[in-house]
């Protein structure tokens, strides 16, 4: 079904491509095909672009130099033309000469390189601060100051159509595999200190555009900075092998000017402090699956997979487990979803009464789980507080 | 008997025979040989691991294999090729090559030989057999950093003593190679007469001797952390992730070199042999080769920049790791310098040199670059890095073992191979390897990061073309199979000289040579080794 | 004798490839035995008697050709160089885990107290942490042990450096009368050595059941713990190995088996067991006393 597609897309891309590497302009070929680095959004990473175009033409050059006299070694000096060996077999005055040449190049680029590196290191005299968690397989941002906590997890589209033989062409979700649901929204013109940690395994938290990539580490913190010129929406993901979710870790700056941000910043506040508002309500069974669907995908997913089978060895198979579907179990099950337990996450942070609630009730009613269960969010209202 | 005493006196090859010959081996010939099949076999074990990689990664979306099993196929396949691939052939070239360039009967410690030949398939039943079990095999990269490694399941314990297992091995072998160089060179063959082959060998086996126990110390931490509670790489103890990486590194960077220093010096036999020249700059051969040596111990926080050093530690590996360009530069251009002014023919050992010689180089490049600390915030886990260490380990290391395999396998067999078929493979491989790996370059630079098993489309043309190049590459190695087949079971037969151009003590012996290789030593004379 | 002009190439030898199966039963059965796997005691424990049997077997074969004197003097070199080497692999084996030392007390521990680039760790996660060392008092000591106290140097481990040091010295003093083909000495002093060897293993074993049960010093202190028991306990267990084999090579030469000119054997354990001591040293000062 692919096979079609492929040929009518690839064939005349390959040309296009391979004509292209003969154009070499580095800016022709980023606009086009995205060949090369970005020169990104930042007076830093526009540096960092620029520190690689000039170490990416000086081994250009070296190899040109060096290629050269080997082809017209190979060309002239070989046998079927009737060369006779010569017998030299050092000379120290060549020998030091290309050791102090390459030593030179190697100093020229070194030099440009620390200033650079120190000026990207001094996160000194910074406006805002954030605090970036990485979670298998989320985010966290701490807004440092403001009180002001997101989580930011995949988009849905993507969740869907990144699913083994989803049938949906990933062309389909919108930036498939770089959106996420929740953005981290930065102001414009401010140099902001962004901190990298992580809760479980080592990520990394890299947006191309900003000009850097900095691991997260559990139990330690990073400190970098960034300042971010144009408004724009900056995509990125996790860059260090975390697990299976790995690849499914997208970051999404959204820059925005600094009057939009502090509108943004109440607002989210607003949102934030209404997120267990609901918590005395009570709801239905449908309403509740319907609810706990999405929250499902959006956090456990990944790990249970979408037919609750898990995956054997590693993450438990709910469809049938005990834990979710003896009705002793509920609070059990509550407290595991709030709590966590060994590799599994705590989630009771992140998710609000009713989310827990739902995705609870959700998982007990859903594959082969049919109790008949309802959990309400007043019931893990009542977890928390033991 | 087949002690030399016996052979002395009647010259007759007293070869034990059938399976015993194999099980039991004390004869450096035979356990060079079964390295190598080994290795080839494990290439093709590696090769069809990174041929489902290639599959999954021809189109976005899964279409494969999960998720994890994807992780732990980007595992595996590492540590096939690094472990199972590359370091046994250069083991298996060092067995059969170094007592007979130095003028040896065999190596100097026989049995320990062949048990260090026999580990590695038992240390391979121990990794492989953990992809058949519960929860699958190590999903962690090839590099298991910690906390994540700590998350894998019943396979964890056998990745470990898997690793312990193969650093015996790797010790037992240098150990053996230190001794034989040292002590088994026949009279007249100085330090400064041995062939390049030897120096380079004898170098890398001190850098084994000296970064693999570093590693096992590294995952003995990991077992202790995961099951007796110890904190080494957790901080609410007071220990850190960040500190497996230090020693990990402190062991990675010299192995790369491992991989890389035998393949330096079969280039370094090659060219001379087909430019009919000798060596450009032997002395400077050698001190490059050590200083290379030197230099890598030193230079391990260049795979970890982004974990946040102290800037003065960024700054100190910086600038180690560009200076590392320095002698390499000058192993390049005495290759060149051999070149000039000779007088060359190509036979498929030359074309692939030639091909090493420029296709290392550019893998160096993309090194030199990944080592300027503020733009490998940008490079870093990347595609650029996969492209950058393809380009110096298969475009590399193996095309430099491909080029031995068709430069000796004469001498092995006393059958000269299939020269035309061999240059159909070397122009298939070099295409293809191109093909698959360059477009990994745009890739990294686009953004792509890598161990990932699904990528946003706007990768999707050069993974395409990726893929391809991969199963190109793939599908050419069977012909390398079918040339090594078809040379073993017969073809012209070669002579002693074998080359025109080949100078030293392996060219003076019959191909093949007889079973005990020298087994009075002989005479080494400056006229033998030179031009 | 002919044999004594030309290098020794031993026949075919079955050990080798005996030796591999017994390590890989050996390590198959432990990792069975972490996994929890069933009848994992069994392949441990038949890979520990394959093990043992395949150095027997090995050893004897050397030992009996070396007896009908096989070995000339290249050989000799070969085996020395080999027990040189091996000794430098592990040196490099404990230079590991003396980097995981220094590296947490240098780095880590002092960063998480909010020292150098780690202040943002130490103000967002670690705010109550102190740093010190020893560490009594771990970031988050929710799943370690805390300890009382720590094992002081000069107590045990002061008597234990003696008792090193001077085995040191006994083993010297056998391999000087070895030397001097006086064998009663020989044997006197090896004994004395072995003995020592013996006192230090006990020591160190009362060591551990004190600091276990009386200081609640554990593996799972934290990173004092973990190093301390990692650095002490690899040490103990290759001073072990090196009384057992400087039994073996008692036994031997009890049974004559040393000649002035040709001990090699002897020089190996006692190579070796230098290099045991001074791994002492290190540990008495970086993890005892300092
Ligand atoms: C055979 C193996 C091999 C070899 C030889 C090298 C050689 C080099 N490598 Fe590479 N490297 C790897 C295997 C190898 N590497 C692997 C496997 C990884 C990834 C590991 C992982 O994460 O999984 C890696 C990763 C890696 C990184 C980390 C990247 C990252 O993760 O962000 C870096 C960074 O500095 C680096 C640098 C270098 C340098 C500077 C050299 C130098 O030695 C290159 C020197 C050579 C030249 C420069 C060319 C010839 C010289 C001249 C013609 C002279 C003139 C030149 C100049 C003046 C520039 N390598
Ligand atoms: C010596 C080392 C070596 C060698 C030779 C290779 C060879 C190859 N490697 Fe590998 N590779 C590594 C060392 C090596 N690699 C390392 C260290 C990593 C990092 C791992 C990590 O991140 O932890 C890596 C990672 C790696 C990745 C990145 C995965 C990721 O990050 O997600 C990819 C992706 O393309 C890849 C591809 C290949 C391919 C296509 C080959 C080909 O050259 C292989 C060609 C060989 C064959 C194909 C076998 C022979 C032929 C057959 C079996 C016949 C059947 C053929 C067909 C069906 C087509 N490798
Ligand atoms: C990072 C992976 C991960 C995520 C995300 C995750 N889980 Fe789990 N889950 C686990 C693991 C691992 C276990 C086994 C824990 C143990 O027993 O140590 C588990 C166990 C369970 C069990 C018990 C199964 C049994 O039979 O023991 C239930 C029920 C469960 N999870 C529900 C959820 C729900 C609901 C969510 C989302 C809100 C979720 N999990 C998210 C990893 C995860
Ligand atoms: Cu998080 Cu990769
Ligand atoms: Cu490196």
């Amino acid at each position: 079904m692919h096979l079609n597609k492929i040929k009518v897309r690839f064939l005349p891309n390959f040309t296009v491509i391979l004509s292209a590497l003969f154009l070499l302009s580095p800016e022709i070929l980023h606009a086009a095909w995205g060949l090369n680095m970005t020169p990104g959004a930042t007076p830093i990473s526009n540096e960092v672009y620029n520190m690689h175009m000039t170490s990416l033409y000086v081994v250009t050059a070296i190899g040109i130099a060096v290629f050269s006299v080997m082809f017209w070694s190979i060309f002239h000096h070989r046998k079927s033309k009737g060369a006779k060996p010569a017998k030299f077999s050092h000379s120290t005055t060549v020998e030091v000469i290309w050791t102090i040449i390459p030593f030179a190049i190697i100093v020229s680029l070194a030099i440009p390189a620390t200033k650079l590196l120190a000026k990207m290191d001094d996160t000194s005299k910074s406006e805002i601060t954030i605090k970036a968690t990485g979670y298998q397989w989320k985010w966290k941002y701490d807004y440092i100051n403001e009180d002001v906590t997101i989580y930011s997890n995949m988009a849905s589209d993507s969740v869907d159509a990144s699913q083994m033989n989803s049938g949906i062409d990933p062309n389909t979700a919108d930036n498939y595999l770089r959106n996420t649901d929740t953005a981290l929204v930065l102001p414009v013109g401010k140099k902001i200190r962004i901190l990298t940690t992580a809760n479980d395994v080592i990520h990394a938290w890299w947006v191309p555009d900003l000009g850097w990539q900095r691991d997260a580490i559990p139990g330690f913190i990073n400190d970098n900075w960034t300042m971010i010129n144009k408004v724009g929406v900056y995509r990125g993901q996790c860059a260090q092998i975390c697990g299976k979710g790995h690849g499914y870790m997208p970051i999404v700056v959204k820059a925005v000017p600094e009057k939009e941000y502090q509108a943004w910043i109440e607002q989210t506040k607003v949102a934030l402090n209404s997120k267990n508002s609901d918590s005395n309500k009570d709801f239905t069974l449908a309403e509740l699956k319907a609810k706990g669907e999405g929250v499902y995908k959006a956090n456990c997913l990944a790990c249970h997979q979408a037919n609750g089978q898990g995956i054997k060895g590693v993450f438990p198979a709910i469809d049938g487990s005990p834990l979710a579907n003896l009705k002793e179990n509920i609070p059990a099950h509550i407290h595991q979803v709030i709590y966590g337990k060994g590799i599994m996450p705590a989630f009771g942070e992140q998710l609000s009464d009713s989310d827990i609630a739902s995705v609870v009730t959700f998982v007990r009613n859903n594959w082969g789980n049919k109790t008949g269960h309802v959990i309400q969010p007043k019931d893990v209202l009542a977890a928390r507080k033991k | 008997m087949s002690t030399i005493a016996h052979a002395d006196h009647d010259h007759h090859d007293h070869k034990p025979t059938g399976i015993k010959r194999w099980l039991f081996s004390t004869n450096h010939k035979d356990i060079g040989t079964m390295y190598l099949v080994f290795s080839l076999i494990m290439f093709f074990v590696g090769g069809s691991m990174a041929m489902i990689i290639r599959a999954e990664l021809f189109q976005p979306g899964l279409q494969f294999v999960d998720p994890q099993f994807y992780n732990s196929m980007v595992t595996v396949h590492a540590l096939v090729m690094i472990f199972g691939a590359v370091m046994p052939a250069g083991v298996g070239l060092a067995n059969w090559m170094i007592p007979i360039m130095i003028g040896a009967p065999d190596m100097a410690l026989p049995r320990m030989n062949n048990m260090s030949f026999w580990i590695m398939p038992f240390a391979f039943a121990l990794l492989l057999g953990t992809l058949f079990m519960e929860g699958g095999g190590p999903a962690s990269g090839w590099t298991m950093y910690p906390p994540l490694v700590l998350q894998t399941g019943k396979a964890f314990p056998y990745l470990i003593f898997a690793v312990h297992f193969l650093g015996i091995s790797s010790i037992m072998g240098s150990i053996n190679i230190i001794a034989t160089v040292f002590n088994m060179r026949a009279p007249g063959m100085t330090l400064m007469r041995l062939p390049l082959f030897v120096w380079t060998w004898v170098i890398t086996a001190f850098l084994l001797i000296a970064s693999m126990p570093v590693l096992a110390g590294a995952v003995t931490m990991l077992l202790t952390d995961k099951y007796f509670g110890t904190s080494f790489f957790n901080a609410a103890g007071g220990g850190d992730p960040v500190l497996f990486q230090h020693i990990f590194w402190f062991f990675g960077h010299p192995e790369v070199y491992i991989l890389a220093l035998p393949a330096f010096g079969i280039i370094s036999q090659i060219i001379p042999t087909f430019a009919r020249k000798p060596l450009f700059g032997y002395a400077s051969m050698v001190y490059a080769t050590a200083s290379i040596a030197i230099l890598s111990f030193f230079v391990w926080g260049h795979h970890m920049f982004t974990v946040g050093l102290p800037i003065t530690g960024e700054l100190f590996f910086m600038y180690m790791t560009m200076l590392i360009a320095v002698p390499t530069g000058v192993k390049v251009f005495n290759w060149v310098a051999t070149m000039w002014k000779g007088a060359m023919t190509f036979e498929a050992p030359m074309l692939f040199s030639i091909a090493f010689v420029i296709l290392f180089t550019i893998g160096g490049f993309s090194g030199l670059m990944l080592g300027i600390t503020p733009v490998d915030f940008q490079y870093h886990n990347t595609y650029f890095v996969v492209a950058h260490f393809h380009y110096v380990l298969l475009t590399g290391a193996v095309f430099a073992l491909m080029a031995s395999v068709y430069y000796w396998i004469p001498k092995w067999t006393g059958n000269m191979y299939d020269e035309k078929l061999a240059k159909i493979h070397f122009w298939l491989s070099t295409i293809f390897a191109n093909i698959l790996f360059f477009p990994q370059h745009f890739l990294g630079l686009a953004g792509m990061p890598r161990r990932i098993p699904d990528y946003s489309v706007q990768f999707t043309d050069f993974n395409m073309i990726s893929s391809l190049g991969g199963f190109g590459y793939g599908i050419s190695q069977l012909l390398f199979v079918y040339i090594v087949i078809k040379c073993v079971l017969g073809g012209k037969k070669a002579t002693s000289q074998v080359w025109e151009g080949g100078r030293g003590l392996e060219w003076t012996l019959s191909s093949p040579p007889p079973y005990h290789s020298f087994t009075t030593p002989p005479k080494v004379t400056k006229t033998l080794m030179d031009y | 004798m002919a044999s004594k002009d030309i290098y020794f190439v031993p026949e075919s030898s079955k050990w080798p490839i005996v030796g591999s199966l017994a390590l890989f039963t050996l390590f198959a059965g432990s990792a069975m035995l972490l996994n929890q796997s069933p009848n994992a005691k069994y392949v441990f424990i038949v890979g520990i008697a394959a093990v043992i049997y395949m150095f027997a077997g090995w050893f004897s074969n050397v030992i009996a050709e070396s007896l009908a004197g096989k070995y000339n003097k290249q050989v000799d070199i070969s085996f020395r160089m080999g027990m040189g080497w091996f000794i430098l692999s592990e040196v490099m084996f404990f230079a590991a885990f003396f980097g995981a030392l220094f590296y947490a007390r240098v780095l880590s521990v002092p960063w998480l107290g909010g020292e150098g680039s780690g202040a943002v760790t130490h103000q967002f996660l670690w705010p109550a942490f102190k740093a010190s060392w020893p560490m009594s008092v771990m970031p988050d000591s929710t799943n370690f042990t805390v300890y009382k106290d720590i094992v002081p140097a000069f107590g045990l481990p002061a008597v234990n450096t003696l008792i090193l040091l001077l085995s040191g010295v006994t083993v010297t003093l056998s391999h000087w009368a070895l030397k001097k083909a006086q064998r009663n000495y020989l044997n006197a002093w090896l004994a004395v050595t072995v003995a020592l060897g013996g006192l230090f293993v006990y020591f160190q074993a009362t060591e551990y059941h004190h600091a276990y049960t009386e200081l609640s010093l554990k593996l799972n202190s934290g990173i004092f713990g973990s190093t301390f028991y990692l650095l002490t306990g690899f040490h103990g267990f290759h001073v072990t190995m090196g009384a057992v084999m400087l039994a073996v090579i008692l036994l031997r030469s009890l049974k004559g088996h040393f000649t002035k000119n040709e001990h090699f054997a002897f020089e190996a354990v006692a190579w070796y067991w230098h290099f045991v001591d001074v791994v002492w040293l290190g540990l008495f000062i970086f993890v005892y006393w300092l």
